[in-house]
């Protein structure tokens, strides 16, 4: 039962990728850095290469973390829905297989100014 | 001629059969499953509506009565407030975003209940429990009424009252408390009652009223101690009832359980996750705290709900699924959500602020095992930033829960390093969630949740396209004015002025 | 045993049935809180209305109780001449 009802019932998401004019919704986790309360979330061009979303988008968010300066993207241990993956920074995001509301995680060992 | 007769004066019971009497029948030219077209497709059996009777056999004349009477110590005690200055005795206004929070949020969700209730007096063939949900439909008005009514004292005065309407519609951080309510509302009459009469009243509003009106009370808000203790008059009937319907349930067919199970988990779990708010509000944004919000529901989590749940045990009724989630979260969770609120503070129509040293130490002292370890760091940090003049703002927005909606601050129960980060894929689209409760009750029923209309994707889409100064203006947020920093903000500044003349001659 | 409690108003009109649900309930505990007064009970917590009665020094309607009752714990069982809580566990 996909939900419970008086007949058949089908309901429509409204977060689709149709809704977002060619762009497409990213998140971004930086693990075990809690200074930040949740996962960011992004509006982009899915034509846009992975490491100008990284460089230009991401990291200016991330400055106020004490680890920013010493933080290097290509370096960094990355998981995509849920299991270990190889980013290609040069290709873009579609090429990656970010898909629309794909959350991306990435685990900086080692860097934990904060203690989170 | 007069006749003599002896008038013997009626008693509760027999009073309470007559006032029920003749309002429920057999029906005749139309089916009963035409007249009371929703109560059967939730897989609730009932055999015999007569068995549910309200415990307080409240009759019409003597619930008119005591309600008049509260709505006159009610407006005794408002009138007092507006004449003698009561905004200026509370404590401070930092105070007042706890108010604010609770008009935008809370307030409406008395409305939605009052809603469902009224619907629920009609779907229910029993006339014992429709007469019960009829009063509870008239209160929840009321409560809603007297709450906007007495901080519209405060609003003469103050920013971040005046759109607490378009907030309950278009604020994110309201999106928490309405989809509760937009999800019980659009659930069956028996989940409905779960939904509200067991978990928003029974295990809820305890936490949500007791603590937080005896802290109005410490903070010198009588207007607020006034609508709180108003409104709590009647949910002690409202958890009797509840309390009622669930036993009612248990006891009519051995198959109710399973489902009665199911909606306990999931109404748990979602009442859960709105007490973040409330916690947040007792540890945070009251100037004299009365309890830690750990503290509180050690007394009414634990302690009620314990008690409720070791009664219902004889059902076959266990604990919530996610109960244990819920222990290991007690010492974390309102610092996780304040931490997000102080940063998204340009998207809210309240201030928060920076701990200060005495909050942290208090904060230490209430939560031992954790605050210093994780948390003050964090505080710390902030505060320098602030001190170098760049404070933290994080203007990247939050991943929401497709199912509570709220930002996904929490990290995983048993590593507070670790975001918790759950996701899933239906029929193709990816959605995500704050835990392993609101993953479950998405996947019970996928076709409610996708529709979900979350607040920060729907600011990426038309017509906003992600202009955050449009959506101010939708929300109906002066920025500048009602969100930011406490510090520095024009209520701090116009709360010691004023102060200052009603204490002095100058 | 699971405890039972109900909350009150702290009034003038409350403070004589506070007393005589001391005096039903030897084993009553009361705790005086910012504006309310708690009351926990082991089990069982009785109010009796020709108790409430004599330390009011008048008739009373056990249902005023309404006008200044803040919560409860445990069901109800309510007539004209008691109203009591209890867990059945």
């Amino acid at each position: 039962m996909a939900v419970a009802s008086t007949k058949p019932y089908i309901g429509a998401p409204r977060d689709t990728v149709a809704n977002f004019n060619g762009k497409q919704l990213v998140y971004v986790c930086w693990e075990h850095h809690l200074l930040f309360a949740s996962s960011l979330m992004f509006c982009v061009e899915p034509e846009m290469t992975l490491g100008d979303f990284l460089h230009h988008t991401v990291r200016p968010l991330l400055e106020a973390d004490p680890d920013s300066a010493a933080l290097d993207f290509t370096r960094a241990e990355w998981q995509k829905a849920k299991i270990a993956w190889t980013p290609d920074f040069n290709a873009s995001l579609a090429a990656n297989g970010i898909r629309h509301k794909e959350l991306l995680r990435f685990h900086t060992p080692g860097l934990n100014s904060l203690g989170a | 001629m007069d006749m003599k007769t002896d008038k013997k004066k009626l008693g509760l019971k027999e009073k309470y059969k007559l006032l029920t009497r003749d309002l429920g029948w057999e029906t005749t030219y139309h089916t009963a499953d035409e007249v009371f077209p929703y109560v059967k497709y939730e897989g609730i059996k009932v055999h015999d509506w007569g068995k549910w009777e309200d415990p307080f056999r409240l009759t019409m004349d003597a619930y008119w009565k005591y309600q008049a009477e509260k709505e006159r110590k009610y407006y005794a005690i408002i009138d007092a407030h507006a004449q003698n200055n009561g905004h200026l005795h509370i404590t401070d206004a930092r105070y007042l975003s706890a108010l604010k929070l609770f008009v935008q949020a809370i307030s409406p969700g008395e409305y939605a209940a009052g809603k469902g209730f009224a619907r629920l007096g009609r779907e229910f063939p029993g006339v014992g429990p429709r007469v019960a949900c009829q009063m509870q439909a008239i209160d929840e008005i009321r409560h809603a009424q007297t709450q906007i009514h007495a901080m519209s004292n405060y609003n003469k005065f103050y920013n971040g009252f005046h759109a607490f309407a378009d907030a309950r519609d278009r604020m994110w951080y309201c999106s928490l408390p309405r989809s509760f309510f937009d999800d019980a509302l659009s659930a069956g009459p028996f989940e409905f009652m779960i939904a509200i009469g067991f978990s928003f009243e029974y295990v809820l509003t305890n936490l949500l009223f007791v603590p937080f009106m005896s802290g109005a009370a410490y903070n010198g808000d009588m207007a607020t101690v006034t609508f709180g203790f108003s409104a709590q008059s009647d949910e002690a009937r409202h958890m009797t009832l509840g309390l009622e319907c669930i036993k009612f349930m248990l006891e009519q067919d051995p198959d109710n359980l399973p489902i009665v199970q199911r909606w306990i988990d999931k109404w748990f779990w979602r009442g859960f996750r709105i007490l973040g708010v409330v916690g947040t509000m007792m540890d945070y944004m009251l100037p004299k705290r009365v309890m830690s919000w750990r503290e509180a529901f050690e007394i009414y989590g634990a302690g009620n709900g314990g008690a409720l749940f070791n009664d219902l045990a004889r059902y076959g009724v266990r604990l919530p699924l996610e109960w244990n989630d819920a222990v290991k979260a007690l010492d974390h969770m309102t610092h996780q959500l304040n931490l997000g609120l102080y940063q998204w503070s340009f998207g809210t129509a309240f201030h928060t602020g920076i701990p200060s040293d005495e909050d942290m130490a208090w904060l230490s002292k209430k939560y031992p095992d954790t605050f210093d370890k994780y948390y003050r760091p964090r505080w710390e940090h902030i505060k320098k930033l602030k001190e170098a003049g760049t404070p933290f703002v994080n203007t990247g927005l939050a991943k929401l829960c497709q199912v509570c909606q709220i930002p996904t601050p929490y990290t995983e129960p048993d590593d507070p390093t670790a975001l918790c980060l759950r996701e899933s894929e239906y029929k193709g689209e990816l959605y995500h969630f704050c835990s392993d409760g609101c993953q479950r009750i998405f996947h019970d029923e996928p076709e409610k949740y996708i529709q979900a209309v979350l607040p920060m994707p729907q600011l990426f889409q038309p017509p906003l396209g992600g202009d955050i100064g449009a959506w101010m203006n939708w929300v109906g947020l002066k920025n500048g004015v009602d969100n930011g920093d406490y510090d520095g903000s024009e209520d701090q500044k116009n709360f010691a002025a004023w102060r200052a003349t009603a204490t002095s001659n100058q | 045993m699971s405890t039972v409690f109900i909350a009150l108003q702290a009034n003038e009109e409350t403070r004589p049935i506070i007393d005589a649900i001391v005096r039903d309930n030897p084993a009553a505990v009361v705790n005086r809180e910012p504006a309310m007064v708690k009351i926990d009970a082991p089990g069982r917590l009785t109010i009796r209305r020709q108790t409430v009665e004599e330390e009011l020094g008048r008739p009373y309607d056990l249902q005023e109780l309404q006008v200044n009752l803040i919560t409860i714990s445990g069901h109800v069982d309510e007539d004209e001449d008691s109203f009591s809580l209890h867990w059945n566990s």
